[in-house]
């Protein structure tokens, strides 16, 4: 089992990096070439949410993500620090970070979600965990080391 | 891959070509340019994905706040798209059925004139 961590500044500049850490990793563990860019997506919506969510309650705090490759699956886990007590903000929709904002600006014609709901369609494993210590989406595709 | 935009008048439609990466750095710029083009009455407007590498829900929500932009006005925004890594996440959030999707410009103009 090998791990690559790797921790960010919440700034978005910083998504793309992330994504593309992201699919490097997963192409060494030995995901399918065909895989790599829904893992490239799925992560840059998992870290696009978590930058969201730092920059409103903890900007100062980085955010993590967990690359496993635990043989016969590459596991993804990004994980945010933000408080989930921040989540009173009125919508009760669940826990904090789950509810996306990002696109308020637009109209709200994106619902709460909207970037979970990718990750979901995109990664045919998603765990989402909220605890007082953050919200972890956890995500993984099939791999086959063959090195 | 940075964002670049242009955007060109053709037939009485704003044609904006976008290339390379939207997402949630690069997003406000399109979501910017969208809105000045809807500020100067431009409410019929076609955007060229065919050079886009990468769109996130972020650049969704763009365009969607741009589609209701024209659409408060009676206007229309049409995409052009052919990569199936692009389409892929217009049909897992449903935004299909919600953009005219077309292969070329000139097919989106032609059917943007039919609509008129």
């Amino acid at each position: 089992m090998a791990t690559v961590e790797v921790t960010f500044t919440p700034l978005p500049a910083h998504v793309r990096t992330a994504r593309l850490v992201a699919a490097a990793v997963a192409r060494r563990s030995g995901v399918d070439e065909a895989l790599l860019n829904e893992v490239r997506l799925a992560v840059g919506e998992a870290c696009s949410r978590a930058v969201e969510a730092h920059q409103r309650h903890c900007p100062a705090e980085p955010v993590t993500i967990e690359m496993t490759d635990q043989g016969e699956r590459f596991v993804v886990v990004v994980s945010d620090h933000a408080p989930a007590a921040a989540g009173a903000n009125g919508n009760g929709a669940g826990p904090r970070g789950l509810v996306e904002v990002a696109h308020e600006e637009d109209g709200g014609m994106i619902p709460a979600g909207f970037g979970l709901a990718v990750i979901s369609g995109l990664a045919d494993d998603v765990h989402v965990s909220s605890t007082s210590a953050g919200v972890s989406v956890r995500m993984s595709w099939p791999s086959a080391i063959t090195a | 891959m940075d964002l670049k935009l242009g955007h060109y008048n053709k037939d009485g439609i704003e044609v904006v070509d976008v290339e390379g990466e939207i997402d949630v750095y690069t997003a406000p710029r399109l979501r910017e340019l969208l809105i000045d083009l809807v500020n100067k009455n431009n409410y019929q407007l076609v955007v060229n994905m065919e050079k886009v590498e990468f769109l996130d829900s972020t650049g969704l929500g763009v365009l969607v706040g741009g589609l209701k932009r024209v659409r408060a006005h009676d206007g229309s925004l049409d995409l052009v798209c052919t990569q199936e890594r692009i389409l892929k996440i217009f049909r897992i959030t449903g935004l299909t059925k919600v953009f005219g999707i077309h292969e070329t410009v000139d097919l989106a103009i032609a059917a943007k004139k039919l609509e008129k």
